[in-house]
């Protein structure tokens, strides 16, 4: 035996209260790793923005187009480097239901602009020479099981054809993938020029510019030229970082963040108040073992630490065993949120998070026990009946 | 029988505050308690006798006076080298055993040796030791709730002699058993006294207890009033 030991066998005396302590932090950490991993899917567009990537769009709001020829002013702004554009399609796949997110874009341009996404070069020349040719997202590939040469039907629920169809028929020309495997690849891409030449409306506008600076230190500079440029024109402009966007877009549902964090610090508070009162009622039940401990050599200090151990250790098992369960559930329930939350893993930085917040709450529970352990008056809990 | 003293207690006075009131448990007692003595220290209730056990064993300190232990005086020493020094030279028994209920008894014996740096096989071999000098090594696996209250005691005497200190203090050791086992148990004790040179302090209330003690004192009102060497064990 050592002091491990006897700190485990004081935790695991009392089994019942064990696995139901247990069973609440369990509950707790589930929630916590759950519920981080949804908010981290939320917002994976913030996280993984490209410090000098920046986004301009109708002022008035996202969906209002700009004009095609904004492209190149913006392009001869001082601290620019790469400009592209994309408009929304709407699409889908057979049937509504089946949303499959779809961007008509220059494909000269594009990938200058999002250098952070990885398409083999001689998939890229096959896209931009044909102009029926569409990019799959590396986790749409994989979700629908598409790979390059196969020929798919998209649909749109917005746009519809000059022939009256609203499905084109496009040819999968490459597969592209994330440099950092948090980038959102569940989306299409499909050419902007071909888009407007075959639908209905026609025209020469566009739905946002996506650009990037020379440097991310430019960044407020060339935000003011651009808006400063547009203003008080018919389409004025609004210009923002990637991640501001990312973040303004998300906040259109709600402060998924504020909503998460508020439900998991709720199931926290109410875990805290009980496991802290069993751990103080599991130190007041043993205050003559205490006391006995002292007698025989051990010191205050030693006591504080073995009872404060084992909160750490109460914390720990309900905690990991919270964490992984997360896990498990989120890898299972991924698949089939695929449509409306592509990015959904819990990735590392949850489960540090997670790990944290086990730290705390052992500590928070179990340093007012130590406490009063360590300056638990031997005579008198020697002389308790 | 003249012994070097492994106590001395010098003008000790214990005062406790109750509310406005100050009760004063003693007032100027000196004492001395020579090695491998085995000592019973009887009297009244409220005259003392925990009160000093305590003190001797450092969980308690004096209010003044000394308290010099082998030429070191212990009164003072802060509470961690007043715990390390109970570690080294103290073991404590108590009338109603105080075992870990969730430890068996070869665990509950080894709780002491926690405190030292020995390895697991030397741990072993001590608690080997103490078990089967009280007669319980066939019950190491046994939790306390399985032993009777003869036998909890015996482990408690183990976890007491386990790690080889010089003095035992004994809190009423028999009080919770029947005649036959708490012969037993003060038979071990008299044979740790006698076999073992270990110095032993008993507090008790049974004239019966003290008479395997080879010297009797009688406490009252914080003062000895008796002291009797009993001839049939010296």
């Amino acid at each position: 035996m050592n002091v491990l030991t006897l700190i485990r066998k004081n935790l695991t005396r009392n089994t019942l209260r064990l696995v139901l302590n247990c069973f609440a932090i369990f509950i707790a950490f589930l929630l916590f790793g759950a519920l981080g991993a949804i908010k981290n899917a939320f917002e994976a567009g913030v996280e993984v923005a490209a410090a000098d990537r920046l986004m301009v769009v109708n002022k008035i709001n996202f969906t209002q187009s700009l004009p095609l020829s904004y492209v190149n002013k913006i392009r001869s702004i001082e601290g620019v480097n790469n400009v592209t554009w994309a408009n929304w399609f709407g699409g889908y796949y057979q049937e509504p239901r089946n949303q499959l997110m779809t961007f008509a874009v220059d494909p000269e341009s594009y990938f200058q602009v999002y250098d952070d996404l990885v398409i083999p070069e001689q998939e890229l020349d096959n896209w931009i020479k044909d102009r029926q040719g569409i990019l799959i997202g590396e986790r749409i590939a994989n979700a629908r099981g598409w790979k390059v040469g196969d020929r798919i039907p998209v649909s749109s629920n917005i746009f519809s054809q000059q022939d009256g169809s609203s499905t084109w028929e496009f040819n999968i020309s490459g597969i592209f993938r994330p440099e950092n495997p948090q980038t959102d690849t569940s989306y299409t891409l499909i050419h902007y020029k071909y888009f407007m030449e075959t639908q209905v409306w026609g025209g020469d506008w566009i739905g946002w510019v996506p650009l990037s600076t020379d440097d991310p230190s430019l960044n407020e500079q060339v935000i003011k030229a651009i808006d400063n440029m547009f203003q008080n024109s018919p389409a004025e402009t609004k210009t923002a970082t990637e991640a501001q966007f990312s973040k303004a877009f998300i906040e259109q549902i709600g402060d998924i963040g504020f909503i998460i964090m508020s439900v998991v610090m709720s199931a926290f508070f109410t875990i805290l108040l009980i496991v802290g009162n069993s751990m103080w009622q599991s130190i007041r039940e043993r205050t003559k073992e205490i006391a006995v401990l002292k007698t025989i050599g051990f010191t205050a200090q030693k006591v504080f630490s073995m009872v404060l151990a084992e909160s750490f250790l109460l914390a720990f098992i309900g905690g990991l065993l919270g964490l992984l369960a997360a896990w498990g559930m989120v890898n299972v329930i991924t698949p089939l949120t695929q449509n409306f939350l592509p990015a959904l893993v819990m990735g590392k930085s949850v489960f540090l998070s997670g790990l944290a917040f086990i730290l705390l709450l052992g500590f928070v529970t179990g340093i007012i026990p130590a406490w009063q352990a360590m300056k638990l008056n031997t005579i008198e809990a020697l002389n308790r009946s | 029988m003249s012994k070097q003293n492994l106590f001395e207690l010098k003008n000790i006075a214990k005062r406790f505050t109750k509310g406005k009131e100050t009760i004063t448990i003693f007032d100027g007692l000196d004492m001395d308690i020579a090695s491998e003595h085995f000592i019973a220290i009887m009297g009244p209730s409220g005259s003392g006798k925990t009160t000093l056990l305590n003190m001797l064993g450092g969980v308690d300190r004096p209010s003044a006076g000394d308290i010099i232990y082998s030429g070191q005086a212990i009164q003072n020493l802060s509470e961690n080298a007043l715990a390390n020094w109970r570690a080294q030279n103290v073991g404590f028994i108590f009338q109603f055993y105080n075992l870990m209920p969730m430890l068996n008894a070869a665990q509950n014996v080894e709780l002491p040796l926690l405190l030292k740096k020995l390895s697991r096989a030397e741990r072993k071999k001590k608690i080997d030791a103490a078990l089967t000098l009280v007669g319980l090594a066939d019950r190491a696996r046994h939790k306390p709730d399985e032993l009777s209250g003869g036998q909890q005691q015996r482990v408690a005497i183990a976890r007491a002699i386990v790690s080889d200190p010089k003095l035992l203090l004994c809190d009423e050791p028999t009080g919770d058993l029947d005649r036959t086992t708490a012969t037993e148990v003060l038979e071990t004790l008299q044979l740790l006294n006698k076999e073992f040179s270990k110095t032993i302090v008993m507090v008790t209330h049974d004239p019966a207890a003290a008479e395997f003690a080879n010297l009797h004192l009688h406490l009252d009102k914080g003062e000895f009033i008796e002291q009797r060497n009993n001839e049939a064990v010296a």
